[in-house]
């Protein structure tokens, strides 16, 4: 069987604003798709990417502060890796947040316009790991490409 | 970001014409969306079926819509897309919303009796 050779990967760095992250959404989600993903696995990944991604432009740069956003995604084995590297503030603590959904039972004027994304990237990613490293905020986080074949 | 309007059996149908409510449109949207139901019918059904992604701004944004009406008139969504309804249900948020598969069944007229 013929060497196959390196996996494709998938790699921009950008200056951080909404209308780049949108741009980068869309080029990831062409990316995924040419590896083959399950049918609802690529738009599960631009959910979660737009969650990451605009965490990083709304709170890891300070208001007024942008910054630089680094990502890359390569697929290894089943698995779609993908990285997200900021300059940004640290997550409180160091660590991945909790990520209790709003509470949606209450009146009208008191539901929740936010406080959705951490629980979308938790929810959706198969494996999720975030570590400060010098200046940068580093998050790592895995989709199974296809389910099927997979535990 | 461009909404179209018109009425139908007494209800405001409200089309998104662009295909992402995100960050980059969720303020413009929500504004957008006070313009066009100002002064409208109680209730309004918003026709999602050409909105292929939503993120969480945008799900606030249409939240927030809803809040705006007020507890006396109803924002009714339909045409949910699969990434778009997957959003919706993952953060329960398709509980708060009735959700139609299509305009035409958000405003079909009930039978009498």
């Amino acid at each position: 069987m013929p060497n196959p050779g390196p996996e494709p990967r998938f790699h921009i760095e950008t200056h951080g604003t909404a209308d780049s992250v949108r741009q980068i959404l869309i080029d990831l989600r062409a990316f995924v798709e040419g590896l083959g993903p399950d049918a609802d696995t690529s738009g599960t990944i631009e959910i979660v990417m737009a969650e990451a991604l605009n965490n990083v432009i709304e709170h890891a740069y300070a208001p007024g502060c942008e910054g630089p956003l680094w990502l890359s995604a390569q697929r290894d084995g089943g698995l779609l890796r993908v990285e997200l590297r900021d300059t940004g503030r640290p997550l409180p603590g160091f660590k991945l947040p909790q990520t209790n959904l709003p509470d949606a039972s209450g009146p009208l004027q008191g539901l929740p316009e936010g406080g959705f994304g951490w629980f979308l990237i938790r929810d959706l990613t198969d494996s999720l790991s975030y570590r400060r490293f010098g200046a940068q905020n580093r998050l790592t986080l895995e989709f199974w490409l296809n389910r099927a074949v997979q535990p | 970001m461009k909404l179209s309007t018109t009425t139908k059996n007494g209800v405001a149908i409200i089309t998104v014409t662009e295909p992402r409510i995100d960050a980059v449109v969720a303020i413009q949207f929500k504004d957008a969306m006070r313009a066009a139901t100002d002064g409208g019918p109680d209730r309004v059904v918003l026709d999602m079926s050409g909105v292929t992604f939503v993120d969480s701004s945008g799900l606030g944004a249409i939240v927030a819509a809803m809040k705006y009406l007020g507890l006396r008139r109803k924002l009714d969504l339909a045409g949910l897309t699969p990434d778009v309804d997957k959003v919706f249900r993952l953060t329960r948020m398709d509980s708060i919303f009735d959700i139609y598969p299509s305009v035409a069944a958000a405003t079909a007229l009930r039978a009498a009796g």
